[in-house]
């Protein structure tokens, strides 16, 4: 067993993606993740709208469950706002987004779609830079996250547990009771997506993970998110081609808010639109 | 083995701070009573009406500052209001010192002299139950309470942040004070109430009712202390400092800020009720003018002065500026308000951390002096 392992235990909500087939009639569970279709997000004529300007237009795309896949596309593509729509930071003007087979985002607030299994990492790091490594882990956790229940929290031994494999797995493990502000830049990076393995999410967003990184750092980090995949489904946003090409995903090209082309990397970028909205102009 | 909640409650201060508690505790209730009480006035030792008075009254004012700043320097949420939430405890417990008066008041009547000379013939509903002491005591806590988390509620849904709440509030204690002005209202108008003559049949102005008082004062202090202080280091204080800085972030890994948020502003606010609640019978009135959008923002300059996100620091600031205050509206009345203005200003630009920040800085610059080259500076911990 490897870290990712001891830290991503199977847990039985989980179903067993390479056998799920659909079966007739099974039962719906409110809030429960339905992967029976091997399909964890689909997104369809996804439309927003800012002052006008259309950030996303009618954008359809789907990801498969435990897949590993890179979103690419020049400025302005509709990338970051495309994650805003999944997190429900903002709602679509029109279209609908589903986690699975049965939850409805457009339905749900950011905490909400959080505890259904979501994951967002940020394109700037955003960790609370006042507070320890270990606090940042420890708050990022899965847990029952009512106010009434972390009034009277206390950390177990399992937690604890837990926090130091991440720690080490992102290689903080000398820095816990460091305040998070101090760490460099690459390092915040990886405490930013050790939060996120904390609360265990289905499906991981992430916004430019490896934007500052050092060649060393980015490299390991691509190691982790292959990892990863399988177990957990991944969506990257990434402009670092040799970072793609590591990857070795499905890769998405987004342009002016709509899927331009899908397909492997070298598939992408042998299409002729693509090379034109890159290069171009 | 779970450890109980009272033995985690002991646990938020350390051995040190349990000391200086005790210390505090010891002068509050015994020595004081002793000094005022036993002691002649002619020993230097004694202490006056007027030091008892003007102490209890700050006493009150410091658990509003540690109120003030569980919410603005832990929570990032500046309530430029909170003056209401304490006039609101004020009024509350002033309706029952109101009818403790009984038939002493000029008019010889059951009812409060004001609605007499408003020629009111019956007590208005929300008077009735006032007499009872309990009843008040329950006022006190659920009505500014109540009022706190409806507010509370709207705005932060609202997501309603920063400056913007902040004149919400201002607004929101401005309109109270307009309502509770006028003679309709049911509370005395601008004379609000006053000439109370008895607590739980007590004479008001005994000087071991006064004695009482403080200690009472004291001992609410130390249990806001103690429970604020329980508050911040337990894990629900760091999601709220999470939320102070990267509110966003908060929401993502799956915490609902509206809940954390009006948790802490509604105690916040109780909070304040209670030490109105303190102040009036010491003060000996209660009028609209506690509610004016000037005395809020004096409560935040206590707390900028004394340090934001320090707890402690809240009360060094709240006996700093009113100590300042009582000397000069007696020595340079006319002087105060600049004098008050300077302070925040000084405060904001060269002591971000107030006064117990600044104490923090001048010992950990000592303590490098001293210490051999390249130590390196642990986090503040407040």
């Amino acid at each position: 067993m490897n870290a990712v392992d001891l830290l991503l235990p199977e847990s039985e909500d989980n179903p067993d993606w390479d056998s799920g087939t659909a079966e007739l009639g099974h039962i719906l569970q409110p809030g429960h993740l339905d992967l029976s279709h091997k399909v964890i997000l689909y997104l369809e004529d996804i439309t927003v709208s800012f002052d006008g300007f259309r950030a996303l237009n009618k954008l359809s795309l789907t990801i498969d469950a435990g897949e590993l896949r890179c979103i690419i596309g020049p400025n302005g593509a509709g990338k970051t706002t495309m994650m805003d729509v999944i997190t429900g930071k903002t709602r679509p003007d029109e279209g609908t987004v589903f986690f699975g087979q049965t939850i409805d985002l457009t339905r749900l607030s950011e905490p909400e779609i959080a505890h259904a299994g979501i994951g967002r990492k940020f394109q700037k790091p955003t960790i609370f830079e006042n507070h320890t490594v270990f606090e940042n882990l420890e708050l990022a956790m899965k847990t029952d996250k009512r106010v009434w229940r972390s009034l009277f929290a206390v950390l177990d031994s399992a937690a604890g547990d837990r926090i130091a494999e991440t720690l080490q797995l992102i290689r903080l493990d000398g820095q816990a009771n460091r305040l998070a502000g101090l760490l460099s830049h690459g390092q915040k990076q990886w405490l930013e997506i050790g939060m996120l393995l904390m609360q265990e999410p289905k499906l991981l967003l992430l916004d430019e993970p490896v934007a500052g990184m050092t060649d060393e750092e980015t490299e390991r980090t691509g190691e982790l998110f292959i990892s990863l995949a399988g177990r957990h489904s991944l969506v990257v946003v990434e402009h670092d081609m040799a970072f793609v090409k590591q990857l070795g995903g499905k890769v998405t090209v987004l342009h002016e808010g709509s899927l331009l082309a899908e397909g492997t990397l070298e598939e992408v970028q042998a299409d002729a639109r693509v090379i034109e909205v890159y290069l171009g102009r | 083995m779970r450890t109980p909640f009272i033995v985690r409650l002991g646990r938020s201060f350390d051995a040190r701070s349990w000391q200086m508690v005790g210390l505090f505790a010891a002068f509050a209730l015994v020595a004081v009573p002793v000094m005022h009480l036993l002691l002649p006035p002619e020993n230097p030792l004694y202490l006056s009406t007027y030091f008892i008075t003007l102490t209890g009254k700050i006493l009150c004012y410091a658990i509003v500052a540690v109120a003030m700043d569980l919410i603005w320097g832990y929570g990032g949420i500046l309530s430029l209001g909170h003056g209401l939430f304490f006039a609101l405890g004020g009024y509350a417990f002033g309706m029952y010192l109101m009818r403790q008066i009984g038939r002493d008041g000029s008019y010889q009547s059951d009812l409060p002299d004001f609605m007499v000379f408003l020629d009111w013939k019956e007590l208005p509903w929300f008077w009735v139950g006032s007499d009872s002491f309990l009843w008040v005591a329950l006022l006190v806590l659920v009505v500014p309470a109540l009022i706190a988390f409806v507010f509370g509620y709207f705005a932060f849904r609202s997501r309603i942040r920063g400056v913007y709440f902040s004149i919400i509030t201002q607004a929101l204690t401005y309109a109270a004070m307009l309502l509770f002005f006028r003679n309709e209202t049911g509370f005395g108008g601008n004379n609000g109430f006053t000439d109370f003559k008895r607590i739980l049949g007590f004479s008001i102005t005994a000087p071991e009712t006064r004695v009482v008082l403080f200690g009472l004062s004291a001992l609410a202090l130390i249990g806001t202390l103690l429970l604020a202080r329980y508050l911040v280091t337990s894990k629900f204080g760091r999601v709220l400092t999470a939320i102070r800085d990267a509110e966003s972030r908060v929401m993502f890994i799956g915490y609902n800020p509206l809940w954390y948020k009006l948790f802490v502003w509604t105690l916040s606010a109780m909070l304040c009720a209670v030490a109105g609640a303190l102040y009036v019978p010491q003060v000996g009135i209660i009028n609209p003018s506690e509610m004016s959008v000037a005395n809020s923002i004096e409560i935040a300059i206590w707390v900028a002065v004394g340090g934001r996100g320090t707890l402690l620091g809240p009360v060094i600031g709240a006996f700093i500026v009113n100590l300042a205050k009582s000397w000069f509206t007696v020595s340079f009345p006319e002087y105060w308000l600049f004098f008050l203005g300077t302070l925040f200003i000084v405060a904001t630009l060269y002591l971000p951390q107030g006064v117990v920040g600044l104490w923090v800085r001048l010992r950990a610059g000592r303590r490098r002096e001293e210490a051999t080259p390249g130590v390196v500076a642990k986090g503040v911990e407040a």
